[in-house]
């Protein structure tokens, strides 16, 4: 292992981001999960020196040009998230992978409650409960998307 | 070894020093982003960023129109073909008759030259990318400021109105339909004049006219068109049509729905439309507008004042010109009553020589009003007021207008009810 995965990090962010912002017919763009932020937190997990804060940062910036009324706001949100990601990430490896989804659930939830508060106060308000689906899919779609992400670690290494 | 200050220490700082400052430039971002025009460059480099990813997202249906588009049969161009020749025939024979029509609508307005059409150029953009879900709807399309697009800029299709543009990089706009749900637009109803707004639901074939009041008159198959006020979008423009009128006798205001003409989950060209400045249907800009240039003392007011009883019966010279203009506007906006009826009804205590301008100029005035006008003038007022705030337009319209119009159309009908 001499140096961090960082190609395959970004490879794997940008085909994240893709799959983030890709139309979809309503109904699966609603329980679409933010891939991104499922591909940023597993960096922030599996190699937390590759990345770390900064491409939090910076997938976020991006997702707020796509899909964001106000920029800097998933930047925000997905920066606690890698900070908090970073921080435990020892504690979420060695965890089972059910406990694992457990975890990303709740960080999903706080990445979208940021998101909300911000909404409310820059007065951009959506109130539908629908917004709240993609954190109940990111949770189960966080085990095949970890695989997948490892497969490309472990090739890279 | 333990993630701590000393293995990290080597790229800057300790995670938690980084997050704070990746956190404090987040807000930074947001404060300068939602205080105004601070970030437009940084938007607009970002904008170039991120269109090569937006362009390959859109790559595989625009592959596969490609595809359907080459193997598409002769006979199905040639009936294609057929169709669009009777369309185009239509549409000449209907221009014909709008010629005579403008020319004869010239004739009475009494202009010398014939006016122009109020869209002066258009632009037709593909579109890239669409993010249609109810929480926003959206469109990128593959025009931007080299081809001179702006901010703020009206979008149609061939149907009806479909949206502005919100974000403009070099190579491509965003564009917010009016279906979405933080958009606004101001419209009024072909048949009777009222003026309203609609509001964007989250559903692409849907709009929200919720500031309509319980006893406004409107009803289904009503033709909404854009109003000309906002700043944003010419007037006269269609935007949709009434299909759901609900009245409940608890509440205040009726709950309408309209389906918009445009079809916007379909449409894979628009158009992006320049208008021309000083036009009487050009939308109002707060640079042009007719607040600021012209006749200051012609232009209605927000809050009127309030003139002595003996001025008021004294000078029946400017006031009453534009107090008839207002009457005018109140009777159609409501749709029912005529200025003589509003001028007939008891609580009208206003010298006789012109009574219509008590109701339209001091309608918030305790002592020459009955009660009952106290509780239905300000309730039309958030009807204009908040919406526009709320409405993604760069330029509000002049408030003054939007207020006189909305308490104009509220007394009329308040004094009705009163017999």
């Amino acid at each position: 292992m001499n140096s961090e995965p960082r190609g395959a990090m970004l490879f794997t962010a940008l085909i994240a981001l893709i799959l983030t912002v890709l139309p979809l017919p309503t109904y699966l763009a609603l329980v679409r999960p933010m891939f991104l932020v499922l591909t940023v937190l597993y960096w922030s997990i599996a190699s937390p020196r590759a990345g770390g804060i900064a491409l939090g940062f910076f997938s976020g910036l991006m997702l707020d040009v796509f899909q964001s009324p106000v920029l800097g706001e998933h930047a925000l949100a997905l920066s606690v998230v890698t900070y908090v990601a970073v921080r435990e990430h020892q504690k979420i490896r060695s965890k089972p992978a059910f406990q694992q989804s457990l975890i990303v659930f709740a960080v999903l939830v706080a990445y979208e409650s940021i998101l909300f508060a911000i909404d409310g106060w820059t007065h951009h308000p959506i109130t539908s409960p629908l917004r709240w689906t993609h954190t109940l899919t990111g949770a189960i779609f966080w085990a095949p998307v970890a695989a997948v992400l490892n497969a490309t670690n472990d090739r890279r290494r | 070894m333990a993630f701590g200050t000393g293995a990290s220490s080597a790229r800057g700082g300790s995670p938690g020093f980084r997050f704070t400052i990746y956190a404090i430039l987040s807000i930074i971002i947001m404060f300068l982003d939602q205080r105004g025009a601070y970030l437009e460059q940084i938007r607009y480099a970002l904008n170039i960023a991120a269109y090569p990813v937006q362009l390959l997202v859109s790559s595989p249906s625009t592959a596969w129109r490609w595809v359907q588009e080459s193997v598409a049969t002769r006979d199905a161009l040639r009936a294609d073909n057929e169709r669009l020749l009777t369309r185009n025939r239509e549409l000449e024979l209907r221009s014909m008759r709008y010629e005579a029509l403008a020319h004869e609508n010239d004739q009475l307005r009494g202009l010398k030259d014939a006016l122009p059409p109020v869209a002066e150029r258009w632009l037709v953009a593909e579109v890239v990318d669409i993010q249609l879900n109810s929480l926003r709807q959206r469109v990128l399309v593959n025009r931007g400021t080299r081809n001179g697009v702006f901010k703020g800029q009206a979008v149609l299709d061939d149907k009806g109105l479909l949206g502005q543009t919100t974000h403009v990089g070099p190579w491509s706009a965003e564009v917010i339909l009016i279906t979405d749900p933080e958009h606004a637009v101001p419209v009024q109803i072909e048949r009777t004049g009222l003026r309203t707004i609609a509001v964007g639901t989250g559903d692409t074939a849907s709009l929200a006219l919720p500031y309509l009041p319980a006893n406004a008159d409107v009803k289904t198959g009503d033709v909404l068109m854009t109003s000309g006020l906002g700043g944003v979008f010419p007037a006269g423009y269609p935007v949709g049509r009434v299909v759901e009128v609900h009245r409940d006798a608890v509440q205040p205001l009726a709950q309408v729905r309209a389906i918009p003409f445009a079809s916007m989950n379909i449409d894979r060209e628009v158009m992006l439309v320049w208008f021309r400045e000083g036009h009487p249907a050009a939308p109002v800009t707060a640079a042009s507008g007719d607040a600021k240039a012209g006749n200051s003392g012609m232009q209605p007011q927000a809050v009127p004042p309030r003139p002595k009883p003996a001025a008021a019966t004294a000078t029946p010279g400017q006031p009453a010109s534009q107090s008839t203009k207002g009457a005018a506007a109140a009777g159609q906006a409501a749709g029912a009553p005529s200025p003589g009826d509003a001028a007939a009804a008891p609580p009208a205590k206003a010298p006789p020589p012109k009574p219509a301008t008590k109701a339209v100029q001091e309608p918030q005035d305790a002592e020459e009003g009955p009660p009952i006008e106290e509780d239905m003038a300000p309730k039309p007022e958030p009807k204009a007021a908040p919406p526009q705030a709320a409405a993604p337009q760069p330029a509000a319209p002049p408030p003054s207008t939007t207020a006189l119009f909305a308490r104009a159309s509220a007394t009329p009908t308040a004094t009705a009810r009163l017999p």
